[in-house]
């Protein structure tokens, strides 16, 4: 197997130039995460009209994997809706980066910036639910 | 360049069956015996022999396989009692350098540290000799004080001689998990002994590799792991001063800890035995003592020799890696086989899955060593860590699988 199974040109790129990276003044609803294994930091920063995402940004440190996928992972969800994100699965995420092949730690990485912006929509929807 | 050998590797490669694994296609090159080393044929054998022909539980059971399991078992402590030049009741078996560290905080630390006593610790521990005494220190209203590291990566010893007075236990580090440095134990606990404080040295990264004698350290404790020596996973070693250990309180209570039981109260068995409550790891135990043999028969100087040769053609050959920055100390005097790197502009996790593509172990990551990382400014290093069985093709190897890295974040 060669490395570029995992370190497809789309991956090294958005590290190297990531895509919404960056924080925003204001936002409506924030998360952060890390992953203990790599030490990969994402948080995330999100603007909503209505249900639907009108901006999402991203800060963080680790590997290719953890911040490319983050940084896909805005660009994608600018527009969609809370569903949407809840609806977000390992699977979409895998196909996001062109499924590479990655092993039961190194999803992980993957996953991280899934699971904060969960976190964040998750958040975002609680705080308009009434109690 | 170095090629004297001080073992011979590859007759003693037919005992690692797995390093003869072929991983993505590569003669697999293991350097990540920090984390644990592989098992030779010797150890696994020793420890099936046991399940095959003399197993029962000891010190209870008087039938034939009860004795022959007792002898097995108390021959291990022996063998590692001698391997350290300790005394056989000074050699408690535990699960590993982390609950061999827990039992000195429950035992001794909960009973004898009181409010606004300090810890000394240093700035290169590994978690497990961090987040007990934090454990402890928060319940107790004790205070931490960590002793620095230098840019070389070696203790600043005059900040250990300036707080050791005043201080109740000092825990540290025989060698650095992550730096490879070997820190003067013998000065420190000399220093300790002086002023009254208890010491607590943990010798996971030094027990495999060079020679530990507790008498000369002069120690009050000393922990280490088996499966980071040969030895199977879940049997470890805690080394107490006799004297101390009999003072303490038990750690677990439960059986074959204890003398006599009543309704209300119990009375301690004699030590070590205080501390092993519960049906103990009998094949962990008889494993470790075929690892000590197997190393033995090789020579602890031998190995440590072996080693240093090969660090010093690593930290040589890395160093001619543009971008590639070195950890610790920058030659192989004063350390161990542990080497942490990092290359510009690529994450340890993305070095170590490329390294791995072409059949090379590391380690990457904080290397439970958070506070060493935060010294550094650095969430994670890669770590490329030497056992006997190591080589220079070894090294070369991992200088192979580092421009390909370089190929894909150059």
């Amino acid at each position: 197997m060669s490395s570029a199974d995992i370190y497809k040109e789309i991956i090294l790129d958005y590290y190297r130039n990531p895509r919404n990276f960056g924080k925003m003044e204001k936002f409506d609803s924030s998360a952060r995460d890390s992953n203990p294994l790599c030490g990969d930091e994402i948080e995330m920063q999100v603007k909503f009209e209505g249900s639907k995402i009108s901006e999402v940004r991203f800060v963080g440190r680790g590997c290719a994997i953890s911040q490319a996928s983050a940084s896909m992972l805005t660009e994608l969800a600018k527009g969609k809706d809370v569903e949407w994100v809840k609806n977000l699965s390992k699977d979409d995420i895998l196909k996001m980066l062109g499924n590479p092949d990655l092993g039961p730690s190194r999803i992980k990485c993957a996953l991280l910036g899934m699971k904060v912006l969960k976190q964040a929509v998750y958040s975002y929807a609680a705080s308009k639910t009434e109690v | 360049m170095l090629k004297s050998y001080f073992i011979d590797v590859k007759g003693i490669l037919h005992d690692f069956p797995i390093l003869s694994r072929k991983i993505n296609g590569h003669r697999l090159v293991y350097l990540d015996n920090a984390a644990t080393t592989q098992k030779p044929l010797q150890v696994i054998e020793a420890v099936n022999d046991f399940y095959l022909k003399h197993n029962a539980n000891v010190h209870r059971s008087v039938h034939t396989l009860g004795e022959e399991a007792t002898e097995l078992y108390e021959g291990a402590r022996e063998k590692v009692a001698s391997f350290i030049n300790a005394g056989s009741e000074e050699i408690v078996f535990t699960r590993g350098t982390t609950e061999s560290i827990n039992l000195v905080r429950f035992a001794w630390a909960e009973k004898y540290l009181e409010k606004d006593d300090v810890i000394l610790l240093t700035m290169m521990e590994h978690h497990s000799n961090i987040v007990p005494w934090q454990l402890v220190a928060r319940k107790k209203g004790a205070k931490l004080r960590y002793v620095g590291v230098d840019k070389e990566g070696r203790l600043k010893f005059d900040e250990l001689e300036r707080d050791i007075a005043g201080s109740r236990i000092l825990a540290i580090t025989h060698c650095s998990n992550v730096l490879g440095t070997v820190n003067d134990v013998k000065k420190a606990c000399s220093l300790a002994r002086k002023n009254g404080v208890l010491t607590v040295v943990d010798a996971a990264q030094s027990a495999p590799h060079i020679r530990v004698d507790v008498r000369e350290i002069g120690c009050d404790f000393l922990a280490f792991s088996g499966h980071k020596m040969l030895a199977p996973n879940g049997i470890g070693v805690l080394y107490g001063r006799k004297e101390i250990l009999q003072e303490m309180d038990p750690f677990h209570g439960g059986g074959d800890m204890i003398k006599e039981v009543f309704l209300d109260h119990a009375t301690w068995n004699d030590v070590p035995y205080k501390f092993e409550a519960g049906t103990v790891n009998t094949g962990g135990a008889i494993g470790l003592a075929e690892a000590i043999r197997y190393i033995e028969k090789i020579g602890i100087e031998n190995i440590e020799k072996h080693e240093r040769a090969v660090t010093q053609y690593c930290l040589e050959t890395l160093s001619k890696i543009e971008g590639l920055l070195i950890y610790g100390p920058q030659e192989a005097k004063g350390r161990v086989g542990v080497v942490s790197f990092n290359i510009k502009g690529a994450h340890p996790h993305d070095v170590a899955t490329i390294l791995d593509r072409n059949g090379i172990a590391i380690r990457s990551g904080h290397h439970c060593a958070q506070p060493l990382m935060n010294h550094y400014s650095v969430p994670a290093m890669c770590r490329a860590s030497f056992y006997l069985y190591n080589t220079l093709e070894d090294v070369d190897r991992l200088y192979q699988g580092i421009k390909k890295v370089k190929e894909v974040f150059g």
